[in-house]
Protein backbone atom coordinates (compact mmCIF):
# COMPACT_ATOMS: atom_id res chain seq x y z
CA UNK A 1 0.00 0.00 0.00
CA UNK A 2 1.39 3.32 -0.67
CA UNK A 3 1.18 6.89 1.31
CA UNK A 4 2.43 9.77 1.27
CA UNK A 5 4.93 10.84 2.63
CA UNK A 6 6.01 14.35 3.88
CA UNK A 7 9.73 14.63 3.39
CA UNK A 8 11.28 18.49 2.44
CA UNK A 9 9.04 21.90 4.39
CA UNK A 10 8.09 24.26 2.26
CA UNK A 11 11.07 26.57 3.40
CA UNK A 12 13.64 24.22 2.82
CA UNK A 13 12.33 24.01 -1.09
CA UNK A 14 12.04 27.52 -1.57
CA UNK A 15 15.49 27.76 -0.03
CA UNK A 16 17.05 24.98 -1.97
CA UNK A 17 15.50 26.26 -5.15
CA UNK A 18 16.33 30.09 -4.67
CA UNK A 19 20.27 28.97 -4.04
CA UNK A 20 20.40 27.23 -7.13
CA UNK A 21 19.91 30.71 -9.46
CA UNK A 22 21.87 32.71 -6.85
CA UNK A 23 24.79 30.41 -6.44
CA UNK A 24 24.87 30.12 -10.21
CA UNK A 25 24.85 33.53 -10.89
CA UNK A 26 27.79 34.06 -7.95
CA UNK A 27 30.15 31.24 -10.29
CA UNK A 28 29.61 33.28 -13.31
CA UNK A 29 29.79 36.57 -12.16
CA UNK A 30 32.89 35.30 -10.16
CA UNK A 31 34.53 33.65 -13.10
CA UNK A 32 34.02 36.44 -15.31
CA UNK A 33 36.13 38.16 -12.39
CA UNK A 34 38.48 35.63 -12.01
CA UNK A 35 39.64 35.76 -15.61
CA UNK A 36 41.12 38.53 -15.39
CA UNK A 37 43.90 37.43 -12.74
CA UNK A 38 43.44 33.74 -13.78
CA UNK A 39 46.41 31.95 -12.02
CA UNK A 40 45.14 29.12 -10.40
CA UNK A 41 46.51 25.55 -11.30
CA UNK A 42 46.86 22.01 -10.24
CA UNK A 43 50.09 21.09 -9.42
CA UNK A 44 52.00 17.96 -9.06
CA UNK A 45 54.85 18.46 -7.73
CA UNK A 46 56.13 21.07 -10.04
CA UNK A 47 54.04 19.70 -12.97
CA UNK A 48 51.30 21.50 -14.30
CA UNK A 49 48.00 18.99 -14.46
CA UNK A 50 45.65 21.66 -15.56
CA UNK A 51 45.06 25.31 -15.57
CA UNK A 52 42.25 27.38 -14.65
CA UNK A 53 41.00 27.78 -16.96
CA UNK A 54 42.67 27.50 -20.37
CA UNK A 55 41.91 30.51 -22.93
CA UNK A 56 39.10 28.03 -25.28
CA UNK A 57 37.33 27.66 -22.34
CA UNK A 58 37.22 31.38 -21.42
CA UNK A 59 36.78 32.19 -25.47
CA UNK A 60 34.27 29.87 -25.75
CA UNK A 61 32.19 31.15 -22.70
CA UNK A 62 32.45 34.67 -24.01
CA UNK A 63 34.23 35.24 -20.38
CA UNK A 64 37.13 37.42 -21.57
CA UNK A 65 37.01 41.56 -20.79
CA UNK A 66 33.95 41.46 -18.01
CA UNK A 67 35.41 42.26 -15.11
CA UNK A 68 33.47 45.43 -14.24
CA UNK A 69 30.10 43.66 -15.19
CA UNK A 70 31.20 40.29 -13.59
CA UNK A 71 32.17 42.92 -10.05
CA UNK A 72 28.57 44.40 -10.01
CA UNK A 73 26.83 41.33 -10.50
CA UNK A 74 28.99 39.58 -7.71
CA UNK A 75 28.31 42.12 -5.40
CA UNK A 76 24.70 42.65 -6.14
CA UNK A 77 23.86 38.49 -6.06
CA UNK A 78 25.99 38.67 -2.95
CA UNK A 79 23.23 39.73 -0.93
CA UNK A 80 20.90 37.01 -2.15
CA UNK A 81 23.17 34.73 -2.00
CA UNK A 82 23.82 35.17 1.75
CA UNK A 83 20.50 36.69 3.00
CA UNK A 84 18.98 33.18 1.29
CA UNK A 85 22.15 31.11 3.04
CA UNK A 86 21.71 32.22 6.49
CA UNK A 87 17.91 32.16 6.48
CA UNK A 88 18.19 28.52 5.44
CA UNK A 89 20.51 28.06 8.81
CA UNK A 90 18.36 29.91 10.90
CA UNK A 91 15.19 27.84 9.77
CA UNK A 92 17.02 24.45 10.32
CA UNK A 93 18.22 25.15 13.59
CA UNK A 94 14.71 26.72 14.78
CA UNK A 95 12.77 23.70 13.38
CA UNK A 96 14.84 21.15 14.42
CA UNK A 97 15.46 20.09 10.37
CA UNK A 98 18.91 20.16 11.05
CA UNK A 99 18.65 16.87 13.21
CA UNK A 100 18.51 14.98 9.57
CA UNK A 101 21.12 16.72 8.00
CA UNK A 102 24.51 16.86 10.62
CA UNK A 103 26.17 13.84 10.68
CA UNK A 104 26.51 11.80 13.30
CA UNK A 105 29.30 9.69 14.56
CA UNK A 106 27.53 6.13 12.49
CA UNK A 107 27.61 8.63 9.23
CA UNK A 108 31.18 8.36 8.26
CA UNK A 109 31.16 4.26 8.10
CA UNK A 110 27.78 4.78 6.64
CA UNK A 111 29.09 7.24 4.16
CA UNK A 112 31.88 4.63 3.12
CA UNK A 113 28.57 1.74 2.75
CA UNK A 114 26.82 4.22 0.35
CA UNK A 115 29.87 5.41 -1.31
CA UNK A 116 30.67 1.35 -2.03
CA UNK A 117 26.91 0.76 -3.33
CA UNK A 118 26.55 3.71 -5.49
CA UNK A 119 29.71 2.37 -7.12
CA UNK A 120 28.83 -0.97 -7.22
CA UNK A 121 30.94 -2.76 -5.41
CA UNK A 122 28.52 -3.47 -2.67
CA UNK A 123 24.91 -4.45 -2.99
CA UNK A 124 24.21 -3.47 0.87
CA UNK A 125 20.97 -0.78 0.27
CA UNK A 126 21.70 2.31 1.82
CA UNK A 127 19.42 2.95 5.22
CA UNK A 128 15.99 4.27 4.20
CA UNK A 129 16.34 7.50 6.12
CA UNK A 130 15.22 10.63 4.97
CA UNK A 131 19.48 11.55 4.44
CA UNK A 132 21.64 8.69 4.54
CA UNK A 133 25.06 9.29 6.24
CA UNK A 134 26.62 9.59 2.51
CA UNK A 135 24.01 12.70 2.21
CA UNK A 136 24.46 14.16 5.54
CA UNK A 137 28.20 14.65 4.84
CA UNK A 138 27.64 16.27 1.72
CA UNK A 139 24.77 18.87 2.93
CA UNK A 140 26.26 19.66 5.74
CA UNK A 141 30.20 20.17 4.30
CA UNK A 142 28.36 22.26 1.14
CA UNK A 143 26.29 24.73 4.20
CA UNK A 144 30.27 25.24 5.38
CA UNK A 145 31.29 25.89 2.36
CA UNK A 146 28.91 28.66 1.66
CA UNK A 147 29.82 29.88 4.64
CA UNK A 148 33.43 29.73 3.53
CA UNK A 149 32.51 31.69 0.83
CA UNK A 150 31.06 34.57 2.91
CA UNK A 151 33.78 34.52 5.14
CA UNK A 152 36.90 34.39 2.68
CA UNK A 153 34.64 36.44 0.18
CA UNK A 154 34.00 39.65 3.12
CA UNK A 155 37.89 39.14 3.44
CA UNK A 156 38.59 39.56 -0.09
CA UNK A 157 36.22 42.51 -0.24
CA UNK A 158 37.18 44.27 2.18
CA UNK A 159 40.94 43.59 3.33
CA UNK A 160 41.89 46.48 5.08
CA UNK A 161 38.88 47.01 7.30
CA UNK A 162 38.61 43.13 7.93
CA UNK A 163 42.52 42.79 7.79
CA UNK A 164 41.95 40.48 11.38
CA UNK A 165 39.57 38.47 8.95
CA UNK A 166 41.87 38.40 6.18
CA UNK A 167 45.21 37.55 8.34
CA UNK A 168 43.14 34.66 10.09
CA UNK A 169 43.04 32.99 6.62
CA UNK A 170 46.60 33.49 6.09
CA UNK A 171 46.02 36.63 4.35
CA UNK A 172 44.93 38.37 1.08
CA UNK A 173 46.26 36.15 -1.38
CA UNK A 174 45.75 32.93 0.64
CA UNK A 175 41.91 33.95 0.84
CA UNK A 176 41.55 34.62 -2.70
CA UNK A 177 43.11 31.15 -3.40
CA UNK A 178 40.28 29.60 -0.62
CA UNK A 179 37.63 31.69 -2.30
CA UNK A 180 38.58 29.94 -5.18
CA UNK A 181 38.97 26.76 -4.39
CA UNK A 182 35.35 27.14 -2.55
CA UNK A 183 33.97 27.69 -6.18
CA UNK A 184 35.36 24.89 -7.64
CA UNK A 185 33.88 22.71 -5.11
CA UNK A 186 30.55 23.97 -5.72
CA UNK A 187 30.74 22.56 -9.13
CA UNK A 188 32.02 19.46 -8.12
CA UNK A 189 29.41 19.40 -5.81
CA UNK A 190 26.66 20.32 -8.13
CA UNK A 191 27.94 17.45 -10.58
CA UNK A 192 27.49 14.71 -8.46
CA UNK A 193 24.60 15.91 -6.68
CA UNK A 194 22.66 15.63 -10.23
CA UNK A 195 24.21 12.48 -11.25
CA UNK A 196 22.70 11.41 -7.55
CA UNK A 197 19.47 13.04 -7.92
CA UNK A 198 18.99 11.54 -11.55
CA UNK A 199 20.05 7.61 -10.08
CA UNK A 200 17.10 8.18 -6.92
CA UNK A 201 14.53 8.66 -9.57
CA UNK A 202 11.46 11.20 -9.92
CA UNK A 203 9.91 10.14 -6.99
CA UNK A 204 12.74 12.02 -4.99
CA UNK A 205 13.38 14.68 -7.04
CA UNK A 206 9.64 15.21 -7.34
CA UNK A 207 10.01 15.70 -3.57
CA UNK A 208 11.84 18.66 -3.47
CA UNK A 209 9.45 20.37 -5.72
CA UNK A 210 6.24 19.57 -3.83
CA UNK A 211 7.44 18.31 -0.52
CA UNK A 212 6.18 14.81 -1.10
CA UNK A 213 6.97 11.16 -1.90
CA UNK A 214 5.06 8.38 -2.09
CA UNK A 215 6.30 5.45 0.51
CA UNK A 216 5.51 1.88 -0.16
CA UNK A 217 3.91 0.43 3.16
CA UNK A 218 4.49 -3.41 4.19
CA UNK A 219 1.54 -3.42 6.33
CA UNK A 220 -1.37 -2.51 4.90
CA UNK A 221 -3.96 -2.96 7.54
CA UNK A 222 -3.63 0.44 8.81
CA UNK A 223 -2.92 3.99 7.54
CA UNK A 224 -0.95 4.99 9.78
CA UNK A 225 2.52 5.17 9.18
CA UNK A 226 4.06 2.55 11.08
CA UNK A 227 7.63 3.57 12.33
CA UNK A 228 9.89 0.80 11.40
CA UNK A 229 8.46 -1.08 8.36
CA UNK A 230 8.32 1.80 6.07
CA UNK A 231 10.06 1.45 2.68
CA UNK A 232 11.00 4.09 0.31
CA UNK A 233 10.83 3.50 -3.26
CA UNK A 234 14.38 4.26 -4.89
CA UNK A 235 17.34 5.54 -3.01
CA UNK A 236 17.24 8.75 -2.01
CA UNK A 237 19.24 11.74 -2.88
CA UNK B 1 4.95 8.89 -13.25
CA UNK B 2 5.75 6.61 -10.30
CA UNK B 3 2.88 7.06 -8.74
CA UNK B 4 0.67 4.60 -10.88
CA UNK B 5 4.16 2.42 -10.75
CA UNK B 6 1.96 -1.24 -10.96
CA UNK B 7 5.71 -3.09 -9.51
CA UNK B 8 5.13 -3.74 -6.25
CA UNK B 9 1.42 -4.38 -5.76
CA UNK B 10 -1.88 -4.84 -6.80
CA UNK B 11 -3.66 -1.50 -7.71
CA UNK B 12 -6.47 -0.68 -5.25
CA UNK B 13 -8.77 2.41 -4.47
CA UNK B 14 -6.42 3.68 -1.97
CA UNK B 15 -3.38 3.15 -4.14
CA UNK B 16 -4.92 5.20 -6.86
CA UNK B 17 -6.38 8.48 -4.78
CA UNK B 18 -2.87 8.49 -3.03
CA UNK B 19 -1.87 9.05 -7.09
CA UNK B 20 -4.26 11.57 -8.13
CA UNK B 21 -3.94 13.55 -4.63
CA UNK B 22 0.18 13.50 -5.46
CA UNK B 23 -0.59 14.46 -9.29
CA UNK B 24 -3.13 17.37 -7.77
CA UNK B 25 0.07 18.41 -5.80
CA UNK B 26 2.74 18.12 -8.28
CA UNK B 27 0.58 19.97 -10.57
CA UNK B 28 0.23 23.05 -8.27
CA UNK B 29 4.08 22.47 -7.43
CA UNK B 30 5.33 22.65 -10.27
CA UNK B 31 3.33 25.41 -11.86
CA UNK B 32 4.70 27.30 -8.59
CA UNK B 33 7.83 26.70 -9.58
CA UNK B 34 7.08 27.20 -13.15
CA UNK B 35 5.73 31.03 -12.24
CA UNK B 36 8.55 31.71 -10.12
CA UNK B 37 11.66 30.43 -12.74
CA UNK B 38 9.80 32.67 -15.20
CA UNK B 39 9.59 35.85 -12.77
CA UNK B 40 13.34 35.35 -11.75
CA UNK B 41 13.97 34.57 -15.62
CA UNK B 42 12.06 38.12 -15.98
CA UNK B 43 13.84 39.96 -13.49
CA UNK B 44 16.99 39.15 -15.05
CA UNK B 45 15.79 40.48 -18.24
CA UNK B 46 15.04 43.33 -16.43
CA UNK B 47 18.12 44.12 -14.42
CA UNK B 48 20.32 43.35 -17.63
CA UNK B 49 18.60 45.74 -19.52
CA UNK B 50 18.20 48.91 -17.40
CA UNK B 51 19.38 52.29 -18.67
CA UNK B 52 22.85 52.87 -18.11
CA UNK B 53 24.68 54.84 -15.17
CA UNK B 54 28.43 54.46 -16.08
CA UNK B 55 28.58 51.39 -18.24
CA UNK B 56 26.09 49.64 -15.72
CA UNK B 57 22.78 48.83 -16.03
CA UNK B 58 20.99 51.28 -13.29
CA UNK B 59 20.05 48.99 -10.04
CA UNK B 60 23.39 47.44 -10.52
CA UNK B 61 24.80 50.78 -10.15
CA UNK B 62 22.50 51.44 -7.45
CA UNK B 63 23.69 48.53 -5.50
CA UNK B 64 27.37 49.47 -5.99
CA UNK B 65 26.15 52.72 -4.29
CA UNK B 66 24.62 50.93 -1.52
CA UNK B 67 27.52 48.95 -1.21
CA UNK B 68 29.43 52.14 -0.92
CA UNK B 69 27.00 53.60 1.81
CA UNK B 70 26.95 50.80 3.89
CA UNK B 71 31.16 49.96 3.73
CA UNK B 72 31.62 54.36 4.56
CA UNK B 73 29.47 53.50 7.81
CA UNK B 74 31.96 50.94 8.75
CA UNK B 75 34.75 52.52 7.35
CA UNK B 76 37.15 53.84 10.21
CA UNK B 77 40.65 55.63 9.66
CA UNK B 78 42.25 54.27 12.43
CA UNK B 79 42.22 50.42 10.56
CA UNK B 80 45.55 49.77 9.19
CA UNK B 81 46.38 47.82 6.23
CA UNK B 82 49.15 45.54 7.41
CA UNK B 83 52.77 45.69 6.63
CA UNK B 84 55.25 43.99 5.77
CA UNK B 85 59.60 43.79 6.28
CA UNK B 86 60.81 46.04 3.44
CA UNK B 87 62.39 42.72 2.03
CA UNK B 88 59.57 41.97 1.21
CA UNK B 89 58.97 44.20 -1.57
CA UNK B 90 59.04 43.53 -5.37
CA UNK B 91 58.55 45.78 -8.37
CA UNK B 92 55.13 45.70 -9.02
CA UNK B 93 53.79 45.55 -12.94
CA UNK B 94 53.13 48.64 -14.81
CA UNK B 95 49.55 48.27 -16.11
CA UNK B 96 47.59 50.71 -18.15
CA UNK B 97 49.54 54.58 -19.67
CA UNK B 98 46.00 56.68 -19.58
CA UNK B 99 46.88 59.87 -18.93
CA UNK B 100 50.69 59.27 -18.80
CA UNK B 101 52.24 60.40 -22.58
CA UNK B 102 56.13 60.40 -23.52
CA UNK B 103 57.48 63.69 -22.93
CA UNK B 104 56.68 65.32 -19.23
CA UNK B 105 59.76 67.68 -18.05
CA UNK B 106 59.80 66.73 -14.87
CA UNK B 107 61.70 69.98 -13.65
CA UNK B 108 58.79 72.18 -15.10
CA UNK B 109 55.91 70.00 -12.97
CA UNK B 110 53.99 71.59 -10.72
CA UNK B 111 50.53 70.81 -8.95
CA UNK B 112 47.84 72.14 -8.99
CA UNK B 113 45.70 72.67 -5.69
CA UNK B 114 41.78 73.61 -5.99
CA UNK B 115 39.76 74.53 -2.64
CA UNK B 116 36.74 76.35 -2.59
CA UNK B 117 37.86 78.03 -5.51
CA UNK B 118 40.74 79.17 -4.93
CA UNK B 119 43.70 77.44 -6.79
CA UNK B 120 47.20 76.96 -5.58
CA UNK B 121 50.33 75.42 -7.02
CA UNK B 122 52.91 73.69 -5.08
CA UNK B 123 56.25 72.05 -6.32
CA UNK B 124 57.57 68.86 -5.50
CA UNK B 125 60.27 70.64 -2.46
CA UNK B 126 56.96 71.73 -0.70
CA UNK B 127 55.70 68.11 -0.44
CA UNK B 128 58.99 66.63 0.37
CA UNK B 129 59.71 69.43 3.27
CA UNK B 130 56.26 67.26 4.95
CA UNK B 131 56.74 64.51 7.14
CA UNK B 132 58.13 61.82 5.23
CA UNK B 133 56.35 58.90 5.61
CA UNK B 134 57.36 55.33 3.95
CA UNK B 135 55.14 51.88 4.47
CA UNK B 136 55.85 48.82 2.83
CA UNK B 137 51.97 47.41 2.04
CA UNK B 138 50.49 45.37 -0.02
CA UNK B 139 49.18 46.98 -3.54
CA UNK B 140 45.73 45.24 -4.74
CA UNK B 141 45.03 45.50 -8.26
CA UNK B 142 41.41 44.74 -8.72
CA UNK B 143 42.47 42.20 -11.56
CA UNK B 144 43.10 40.72 -8.99
CA UNK B 145 46.87 40.52 -8.45
CA UNK B 146 48.77 42.08 -5.38
CA UNK B 147 52.46 42.67 -4.70
CA UNK B 148 54.43 43.57 -2.20
CA UNK B 149 55.67 47.27 -2.65
CA UNK B 150 57.85 49.77 -0.39
CA UNK B 151 56.71 53.19 -0.75
CA UNK B 152 57.48 56.36 0.39
CA UNK B 153 55.65 60.18 0.54
CA UNK B 154 54.24 62.44 2.54
CA UNK B 155 50.54 61.87 3.33
CA UNK B 156 48.13 63.27 1.86
CA UNK B 157 46.78 64.58 5.36
CA UNK B 158 49.62 66.13 6.48
CA UNK B 159 49.55 68.29 3.02
CA UNK B 160 46.26 68.85 3.90
CA UNK B 161 46.48 70.19 7.20
CA UNK B 162 49.81 72.01 5.91
CA UNK B 163 47.77 73.92 3.35
CA UNK B 164 44.49 74.35 5.25
CA UNK B 165 42.40 72.26 2.58
CA UNK B 166 38.97 70.15 3.09
CA UNK B 167 37.47 71.95 5.29
CA UNK B 168 34.74 74.34 5.10
CA UNK B 169 35.93 76.65 7.62
CA UNK B 170 39.38 76.64 6.28
CA UNK B 171 40.75 75.23 9.60
CA UNK B 172 43.26 72.46 8.97
CA UNK B 173 41.60 68.81 8.78
CA UNK B 174 42.93 67.50 12.45
CA UNK B 175 41.83 64.94 13.97
CA UNK B 176 39.53 66.98 15.98
CA UNK B 177 37.97 67.98 12.60
CA UNK B 178 35.10 65.69 12.20
CA UNK B 179 33.34 64.55 8.70
CA UNK B 180 30.80 67.42 9.56
CA UNK B 181 33.39 70.57 8.51
CA UNK B 182 35.03 68.38 5.94
CA UNK B 183 34.20 68.48 2.29
CA UNK B 184 33.30 65.54 0.78
CA UNK B 185 35.50 64.37 -1.97
CA UNK B 186 38.67 64.65 -3.29
CA UNK B 187 39.20 64.65 -7.14
CA UNK B 188 43.25 64.01 -8.88
CA UNK B 189 43.78 63.87 -12.03
CA UNK B 190 46.80 63.83 -14.87
CA UNK B 191 48.03 67.08 -16.11
CA UNK B 192 46.66 66.32 -19.03
CA UNK B 193 43.32 65.34 -17.63
CA UNK B 194 43.73 61.53 -19.65
CA UNK B 195 43.25 60.09 -16.28
CA UNK B 196 41.50 60.77 -13.09
CA UNK B 197 40.21 59.50 -9.93
CA UNK B 198 37.62 60.23 -7.86
CA UNK B 199 37.98 59.21 -3.74
CA UNK B 200 35.55 59.86 -0.63
CA UNK B 201 37.57 62.41 2.06
CA UNK B 202 37.99 59.80 4.80
CA UNK B 203 39.69 57.77 2.63
CA UNK B 204 42.00 60.26 1.03
CA UNK B 205 43.12 61.56 4.79
CA UNK B 206 43.92 57.65 6.08
CA UNK B 207 47.09 57.68 7.19
CA UNK B 208 48.35 55.16 4.87
CA UNK B 209 47.46 57.47 1.82
CA UNK B 210 50.19 59.08 0.23
CA UNK B 211 51.76 61.95 -1.99
CA UNK B 212 54.24 59.19 -2.98
CA UNK B 213 57.56 60.23 -4.81
CA UNK B 214 59.76 57.21 -3.96
CA UNK B 215 59.02 53.40 -4.52
CA UNK B 216 61.80 50.42 -3.22
CA UNK B 217 63.77 52.93 -1.80
CA UNK B 218 64.84 54.96 -5.99
CA UNK B 219 62.96 57.94 -7.02
CA UNK B 220 59.71 57.40 -8.63
CA UNK B 221 60.40 56.36 -11.86
CA UNK B 222 58.36 57.87 -15.12
CA UNK B 223 56.60 53.99 -15.47
CA UNK B 224 55.46 54.10 -12.16
CA UNK B 225 54.34 57.68 -11.59
CA UNK B 226 56.97 60.00 -11.59
CA UNK B 227 57.12 63.15 -10.16
CA UNK B 228 54.46 62.91 -7.95
CA UNK B 229 51.84 59.89 -7.63
CA UNK B 230 48.87 59.14 -5.09
CA UNK B 231 49.20 55.44 -3.61
CA UNK B 232 46.69 53.84 -0.96
CA UNK B 233 46.14 50.48 0.78
CA UNK B 234 42.00 51.63 1.56
CA UNK B 235 41.39 51.35 -2.26
CA UNK B 236 42.17 49.26 -5.04
CA UNK B 237 45.38 50.64 -7.11
CA UNK B 238 43.19 52.12 -9.92
CA UNK B 239 42.90 54.97 -7.44
CA UNK B 240 46.67 54.87 -6.59
CA UNK B 241 46.32 57.88 -9.53
CA UNK B 242 50.39 58.57 -11.14
CA UNK B 243 51.88 61.58 -12.15
CA UNK B 244 49.28 64.25 -10.23
CA UNK B 245 48.66 67.46 -12.08
CA UNK B 246 45.76 68.52 -10.28
CA UNK B 247 43.93 68.08 -7.21
CA UNK B 248 40.64 69.65 -5.86
CA UNK B 249 38.87 69.28 -2.55
CA UNK B 250 35.08 69.64 -3.39
CA UNK B 251 31.41 68.63 -2.23
CA UNK B 252 30.72 67.33 -6.06
CA UNK B 253 31.45 63.53 -6.68
CA UNK B 254 34.26 63.66 -9.00
CA UNK B 255 34.28 61.91 -12.13
CA UNK B 256 36.43 58.81 -12.08
CA UNK B 257 38.31 57.14 -15.42
CA UNK B 258 37.15 53.64 -14.57
CA UNK B 259 33.90 54.27 -12.67
CA UNK B 260 32.92 55.24 -15.81
CA UNK B 261 33.47 52.20 -17.71
CA UNK B 262 31.34 50.05 -15.34
CA UNK B 263 33.59 50.12 -12.22
CA UNK B 264 32.77 50.88 -8.62
CA UNK B 265 32.91 54.48 -7.44
CA UNK B 266 33.98 53.69 -4.15
CA UNK B 267 36.00 50.26 -4.79
CA UNK B 268 36.90 50.46 -0.76
CA UNK B 269 39.21 47.87 0.89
Amino acid sequence: MRILERKHPLAIRWFHWVNFPVLFMMIWSGLLIYWSNAVHRLLLGNYTLFTFFPDRFFEALGVPYRLAEGMSLHFFFMWFFALNGLLYVFYAVVSGEWRYLVPNRDSFSEAIRVALHDLRLSKIEPPPRKFNGAQQIAYTTVILMGAGSLVTGLAIYKPVQFAWLMNLLGGYEWARWEHFWLAVGYVLFFVIHVMQVARAGWNNFRAMVTGYEIATVRIQSSLERPNSSIHTEGTTS
Amino acid sequence: MSGTNKRHEPVNEHDLNVARVMRNKSRRSFLVMGISAMAGFAGWKWLTARPEAGSLSYPLRRTLEFNERLAKSYFDETRLAPTFPREMAREPRVNGGEGLPAGLDPLAWKLQVLDAGEIRTVTLEHIKRLPRVEMTTEHKCIEGWSVIVNWAGARLSDFATEYNLGTRDGTPPGIRNRSRNLVRYVGLETPDGGYYVGMDIQSALHPQTLLCYAMNGEPLSIDHGAPLRLVTTVKYGLKSIKRIGKITFTDARPGDFWAERGYDWYTGL
